[in-house]
This record gives structure tokens, sequence and C-alpha cells, in this order.
């Protein structure tokens, strides 16, 4: 089988933001990234699927030259070639525009699946992988805990997550685009034998097609406003926790 | 016109519908416009007869047999032919899991734009921008839609109030409108819904709730948080990280994946707050947050809040429970 796996590079999950003088995007200089945790577990998903049924996992990248961090992260892991869409606007870029990008430099090498994360941690659309479907024709699952390969991988078989502790068997034919969920797999790490062969695997760029435009517009970008006014208590571990427990008592009346 | 999809499944309303129409009832206020809401399936007149409650000039069927069971293609060809025949300005649904699945195909064909997990709608000088969280809360956007109508919108859970949507003095006329699909042009083959654990703990009854997240750092550590909710009478529960590693079974994961709780007390340890988690506790009484760093969104919604090392506050808090 021949695997797609789209991967974004997002924050990691320290950074404390920082707003850029318009205040309509991050400082993306003070930022440290790392890989979009769902698309973590959509690799590790593709690399099973490949030492199960044989094939290849190309990680496919829409972001700006900084993004190699995560590509060569991915192909360490064991992923086989790339294909990254490099591009300095992706950076901010609304999920029409990247799932546009991507889907221009896929489209010919005909994935007979194609795995992204549920949503980003970032921007947190949930749709580049639902919109990369519908662009090139295919049908699709979202958040999915489960892959199945059917009939001589002619087919698929996955489990959809529900609401509320429920799930959901559905069945579809191949080529076809899976979302996936946290938590689906047991993520591997990079060994070094790993990480020295990736430096010998091909990353092939490609560019952003003509024309593209954004749907959406961050008018004004800002630390929420806090809906509850939070007592937050001070002093010693000691104190905080006698003062919380008074209160939890005696205010909140939560506690006996 | 606002066009509200409402969505049924397993044979009830989901409640959440009526949350996007208090939403459609606040953007008509702002921006003018008559609502009309729509629902969709085999056989819907049920749902259309309890939504009619709604004030709203009307309530749209839209059946069609190979809308028996949920699939995205099945549910996009009815809902394209829905909105060609409306022209609506606007087209809003609840941010489900079932929404999830269409609603950027069904923006994606008609090119439209698709703003997702909306909590607020706001005047942004000309124009009417929709709140989102970004960057797992930390951060909050006001965007505005580009490109023609009709702007699709999904709302957060909880963004709005059930008990806040405004009723109408008769019920709202229901219209059916035909929509056409063609059953062998659908792909997807779902079977039946199922609950894979057995619900042993039901967490929405929980009077309080001791919550742990990443901040917990190693499953050894589960026992300190054991020890602080036996020692508060409170059932034990986590955020989905920790039941994705194993450290908590399933069924004792709060958040949109897990269970809604609404316990008198909720106490999150290391829990930062991503909005997963948090439209599943947010219905609690009393929440506290205790986590190291002070901009962790979970504090946006605590009543009270320690900041500081978990490790040193929870034995502090057990020491101080057990003096009267």
């Amino acid at each position: 089988m021949k695997i797609a796996v789209c991967i974004k590079q997002v924050p990691t999950r320290e950074w404390q933001p920082r707003l850029n003088d318009d205040k309509t995007w991050i400082r993306d200089q003070d930022a440290s990234f790392e890989m979009n945790e769902p698309d973590a577990y959509a690799l590790e998903e593709a690399l099973r699927l490949k030492e199960k049924h044989g094939g290849e996992v190309v990680v496919c990248s829409a972001g700006p030259a900084r993004v190699a961090q995560v590509i060569r992260e991915a192909l360490a892991r064991g992923a086989d070639r790339a294909i990254h869409v490099e591009d300095d606007g992706l950076a901010s870029a609304d999920a029409f525009v990247t799932s546009a990008a991507l889907a221009a430099a896929m489209q010919e090498e005909k994935f007979d699946l194609t795995l992204t994360g549920l949503q980003s941690d970032d921007q947190g659309f949930a749709q580049v992988g639902v919109i990369l479907a519908e662009k090139l024709g295919l049908p699709h699952a979202t958040i999915i805990m489960e892959v199945e390969v059917t009939e001589a991988s002619k087919g698929l078989r996955v489990k959809r997550e529900l609401e509320g502790g429920w799930f959901q068997w559905v069945g579809m034919p191949l080529p076809a685009v899976l979302t996936i969920q946290s938590g689906i797999n047991q993520l591997r790490y990079a060994t070094l034998k790993g990480i020295m062969a990736a430096k010998k695997k091909e990353i092939k760029k490609a560019s952003v097609p003509a024309g593209l435009t954004g749907k959406q517009k961050i008018a004004s970008l800002y630390v929420p406003e806090k809906g509850k006014k939070t007592q937050l208590i001070a002093g010693t571990p000691a104190e905080a926790a006698r003062e919380l427990v008074r209160k939890l008592r005696e205010e909140a009346r939560v506690i006996a | 016109m606002i066009l509200v999809i409402a969505e049924q499944s397993g044979g009830k309303l989901n409640r959440t519908s009526w949350e996007t129409i208090v939403g459609a009832q606040q953007l008509a206020g702002m921006i003018g416009g008559e609502i009309a809401v729509l629902v969709a399936g085999a056989n819907v007149s049920a749902f259309a007869a309890e939504l009619a409650a709604a004030q709203v000039k009307e309530v749209l069927t839209a059946e069609n047999p190979a809308l028996e069971s949920y699939t995205p293609d099945g549910f996009t060809a009815a809902l394209q032919d829905a909105i060609g025949q409306l022209s609506p300005s606007h087209v809003l649904l609840p941010h489900t899991y079932q929404t999830r699945d269409f609603a950027p195909k069904l923006a994606a064909r008609l090119d439209r734009a698709l703003l997702t997990d909306v909590t607020g709608i706001k005047q942004a000088g000309s124009e009417t921008a929709f709140t989102r969280p970004m960057f797992q809360g930390k951060l909050t956007a006001d965007v505005v839609a580009q490109g023609p109508a009709p702007h699709f919108v999904t709302f957060q859970i909880g963004a709005y109030r059930v008990d806040q949507v405004a009723k109408g003095a008769a019920p709202a006329p229901v219209r059916a409108l035909s929509v056409s699909v063609d059953a062998s042009t659908i792909r997807e083959k779902p079977e039946a819904p199922f609950q894979q654990a057995k619900q042993a703990v039901d967490l929405s009854q929980a009077e309080r709730i001791v919550s742990v997240g990443r901040g917990i750092k190693e499953q050894s550590n589960i026992a300190i948080a054991q020890k602080l909710a036996d020692a508060l009478h409170a059932e034990i529960a986590a955020s989905r990280p920790i039941c994705d590693a194993g450290w908590l079974p399933m069924e004792r994961q709060v958040g949109s994946s897990g269970q809604t709780v609404a316990p008198k007390l909720y106490l999150a340890l290391g829990i930062s707050g991503a909005i997963q988690h948090l439209v599943g506790m947010k219905g609690s009484s009393t929440v506290v947050a205790i986590n190291k760093d002070p901009d962790a969104p979970i504090f946006e919604i605590a009543d009270y809040g320690i900041v500081g090392d978990l490790f040193e506050i929870v034995p502090a808090i057990i020491e101080a429970v057990k003096q009267p």
C-alpha cells in the first residue's frame, strides 16, 4: 500500500504565546515547534500498516522552511520519503489553503490511503483531512481509533469514535482519507539508526498553487478574557492548601 | 436567511441543536434575517415537530431513504441540494463529531468558508466576527469569513445554553423540502454504533471529582491523586492523554470523547484545560485548578486556583482536610 501521512508542525505545549505587532498572529520567531500530536499517531498507524501490508509511507507537510524539522523526525521514525510544500504564508494559512496546497502536491502520487491527525494543536480547524478527501474525490472517515484493511487491500473497515464512549465501524473502498484520533496506538520513537538513515531519504519540495486565497481572516488575536473570576490562592503549599480547604468548606460548601 | 442544521441520531434529537438555535437567534438580532431550522434523515417529522417550538420562521425537513444512517456522502449530497434551494447567508451547526465529519466536505464542495468551534459572535466594525479558541485555548481569535455566502459556522458544545432559546407563541410551520440523494454514490457503509466498555463508573452522578492531567507526569503518581480523592470522598477521573496512556481506564475520561460531568466540586490537577476537556466539565459548580503554569486555560474557568507544584500542594491539601 502506498500511504501518505500529512503532518503539521505546531508550537510546543510549553510555549507561552506572544503576539505579533498588529495582533493577528503569533510571533513565530519566538515559538518552539514540534510535531502535531494527532499527526504523530497518524504516522505511527501508517508505519504499522506498512509493516503489515507492505508498501511505502510518504510524509506530506505544508509549511515554511522550519517544517523540515518534523519531516526529518518522521523520516527518522520510519517514513520512506517526504513531500514538503514550502511557503512562508502556510504558517498561518487556513484549512482551505493548506488542503489545496497538499492536494496539488499529492494528486499525481495516487496514494491508496492518506492519514491525517484529526485536528491541529495550533488553529484547531479539524478540517484539512476532510477537505483534502473532497478535493481528491475520495471517501473519508474521521476520528478513527482502529484501521482494518480488507479484501486484498481493496477496502477499509475503520472504527470511528463517536461522542460519550460510543464507537462505530464504517466500511469504504480504497483509496480513502482517514483522520486519526490520538491514542489509537502507542508511539515509537526514532532510533539512532533511524536518525542516520533519515539523512539519506528524499524530501521533494513543492510549491503552493498560484491564486490561492484564504476563506477566513483573523481580525484580532488575544489572550482569552476570563469567564469566571478566579480566586488565586497564594502562599506556601501548606498555607495555600489550608486556605483552599477553608474556602471549599465555608464559601463553596462542597466538602465536609 | 440563517439556516440551522439540527442533528439527530439514534432516534434522538441532539440537544446541542437547541444551542445552535440560540446562536442563530443572537446572529439574527445582530444582522437581521429570518431563521430556518433544517433536520435531515429518513424519517424526521417527530424531530421537526419538537424543533417547531423554537421562535424561528420555519422548520424544514429533508427526508430521503438514503439518509437512514448517517454517511458523509449522503448528508453532503442532501444538504448541498437543500442549501442550493434556500440560498442562506449563514449555515450554523453544532460542533459535534458528526458535523466535523461532513461540514468541511460540504463547505469545500460549495467552495465556501467554514469557521469551526465558535464560542461567540461580535461586531467588528462593519463586519461580523466569530470568536474561536486557538492554540489549545491559550489564545482567542475574532475571525471574519471571506468570500461569498453562505458562510458555515459550527458552535462549540456549551457555547450557548439550551435554556436561553426563545420559544415561539405558536409552533413554527413545518415544510418538507425534497432533496435528491443517489444512494449508489454513497461510498461509506456504516455499521450500528456500540459502546465499547461497560460504563461501570457513572461519573455524571459524582458529587466530587479529582481529575488528573499531563502534569501528573508518571503512572505511579496517580496514587497521589487517588489519596486526595479518598480524602475528599471523590471519584477519580482524567483528561484524555492519561487514559490514552493507560494510566487510568477509558471509562474515567472526562471530555468530548469521554464522560460529561457536572459535580459540585471538580478539582483539576495538572490539567491545562484543552477545549476537548473543558466541554466535558464546565457545568461543574465549583472548579479548583492546581497547575504550575499560571497561563493554563483551566484557570479561565476555575473558581479557585493555586499556581504551583501539585506534588507539594496535594499532600498539603490531604493534611488540611484531616483538620476539622
